[in-house]
């Protein structure tokens, strides 16, 4: 079936641009990070936590157009969807087999240093 | 309707071609989040993200039911049979005499 409706519009694209780069770690959750919602959203922030780098989080539950603008942006259709350096990184499952590889650790402090 | 575990297989085992696939139900019967590893030649030169690019997009249909998926392995043939020895043939002779 084709899909005429897209909420992904050219504002918000703009948006999420900047909001990917304003910080280098950036999590799109379901929640906050003192407040996560969802166990893969809590999986995320307590590796983040863990490897003590400064994180944002955008609590997607609370807007309902971003939280289907950015499955669109991301090309991903769930969250957590983790943003390093400007780049989507990748959901949890992707994220925790990264932080048992030692990739994320090496991709967070490559981004620290840039 | 509900998304079944049979329509996760099926799926996958179409569009990705696997030599292992394991769904499994986590939603405790609702049928709303799966667990899927699966082994596919498909994922031969290609980064984890694209490899579970290549699963969301084969699933598109039934992520729109699916509340939760979560891909633990996706791996080629070779990275699966490397964590999963084969067990020593007892036909074949001892190495040693």
């Amino acid at each position: 079936s084709v899909r005429c409706f897209s909420a992904l519009t050219p504002e918000l694209k703009t948006t999420l641009d900047k909001v990917v780069t304003s910080d280098k770690v950036v999590v799109f959750m379901k929640g906050t990070k003192d407040f996560p919602q969802c166990g893969f959203s809590n999986t995320v922030v307590q590796i983040l936590k863990s490897l003590n780098v400064p994180f944002e989080t955008i609590n997607i539950l609370e807007n309902e157009l971003l939280r289907l603008g950015l499955k669109e942006y991301s090309s991903w259709p769930t969250f957590p969807q983790i943003y390093i350096d400007g780049e989507f990184f990748g959901g949890c499952d992707i994220t925790v087999e990264a932080y048992k590889s030692g990739e994320l650790q090496e991709v967070l402090e490559k981004a620290m240093c840039s | 309707m509900a998304v079944t575990k049979e329509q996760v297989e099926s799926t996958l085992n179409s569009k990705l071609n696997p030599s292992h696939l394991d769904v499994s139900d986590t939603s405790g019967g609702c049928g709303a989040s799966y667990c899927v590893e699966i082994v596919s030649e498909q994922f031969e030169g290609k980064r984890l993200l694209e490899r579970h690019r290549m699963v969301n997009t084969a699933l598109a249909e039934e992520m729109k039911q699916i509340h939760a998926l979560s891909i633990t392995k996706a791996l080629t043939p070779q990275q699966w049979a490397l964590q999963n020895p084969p067990p020593p043939n007892p036909q074949s002779p001892p190495a040693a005499a």
